[in-house]
């Protein structure tokens, strides 16, 4: 097992100090450990992103392991525990909270106080609206959320756009879960994909989509 | 008004819901900024649009 020293210099040589150092103060939360946040999750821990937040209520079932990033030893668990424990064997040295919790208007406010970035990685339309409206209501925290990404259409047609000040919407922007157009790993990774960059570019104060 | 980057003509002035409620949106998988402020979903009802403003609205589908 390789020491925290041994781990930061590696970070570091892969992604020069300077970036290391400012993804290492990050703090970030996701919102929703399905297709999107799981792999979102995955991505910033990879990336060394310092501080991550976990929220979610639900447990790992087997119709989540098309798209979602567990395996059959998660059945069962909570998204929260499952995904703490997948990180801390890909980057033990940064630092996970868990939230097991449903996300309501009522608490949006203390459950992401302190994390400057949320993503939104909801499945529900209604809770994707409930969750950027409340936040963005409260003012302070940037949201990058996410809209459109099942069916089979081409992987270019997903897109990071930035519609409000605080708001990166990544995405097609049009097709629904529906009957004949499911979620596919590859487009759902496609688009937390997109957010888990968008994140890194706004760690490293870059604003543009 | 301009609605997404759009210029379009209001008919008449009007509530944000009845706005997004003739375009065709579902006013619980929105979010609506106007004249660069967000609008509180509570404030849908009441808050008018005219010619003037400039409108922007996110909606989002399902799936994640």
């Amino acid at each position: 097992m390789p020491n925290r020293e041994e781990y930061e210099s590696m970070m570091a040589a892969r992604h020069t100090p300077a970036v290391h150092n400012k993804l290492k103060e990050g703090k970030v939360a996701v919102a929703g450990l399905g297709g999107l946040g799981s792999n979102i999750s995955v991505m910033l821990a990879q990336a060394g992103v310092g501080k991550l937040l976990l929220v979610d209520f639900d447990v790992v079932e087997l119709s989540n392991l098309n798209r979602q990033h567990y395996d059959l030893t998660h059945l069962g668990m909570l998204k929260t525990d499952a995904l703490k424990k997948q990180i801390e064997k890909i980057n033990p040295f940064i630092e996970t909270e868990t939230g097991t919790l449903k996300v309501t208007e009522e608490n949006v406010m203390t459950v992401f106080n302190g994390y400057p970035i949320v993503c939104e990685a909801f499945d529900n339309p209604q809770y994707k609206a409930m969750l950027v409206n409340a936040l963005l209501a409260q003012g302070g925290q940037t949201i990058v959320a996410a809209s459109g990404m099942a069916g089979f259409d081409s992987a270019n047609t997903i897109k990071t756009r930035q519609r409000f000040k605080n708001l990166y919407v990544c995405g097609d922007f049009k097709t629904p879960v529906q009957e004949g157009s499911g979620l596919m790993a590859p487009r759902v990774a496609v688009c937390a994909a997109h957010q888990a960059n968008m994140v890194l570019r706004l760690l490293l104060n870059i604003e543009k989509a | 008004m301009i609605v997404n980057g759009k210029e379009i003509v209001l008919q008449k002035e009007s509530s944000i819901m009845e706005f997004l409620e003739k375009e065709g949106y579902d006013p619980t998988k929105v979010a609506v900024e106007k004249n660069g402020i967000i609008v509180p979903k509570i404030k849908f009802e009441t808050e008018t649009l005219s010619d003037i403003d400039k409108m922007e609205i996110v909606c989002f589908v399902g799936g994640g």
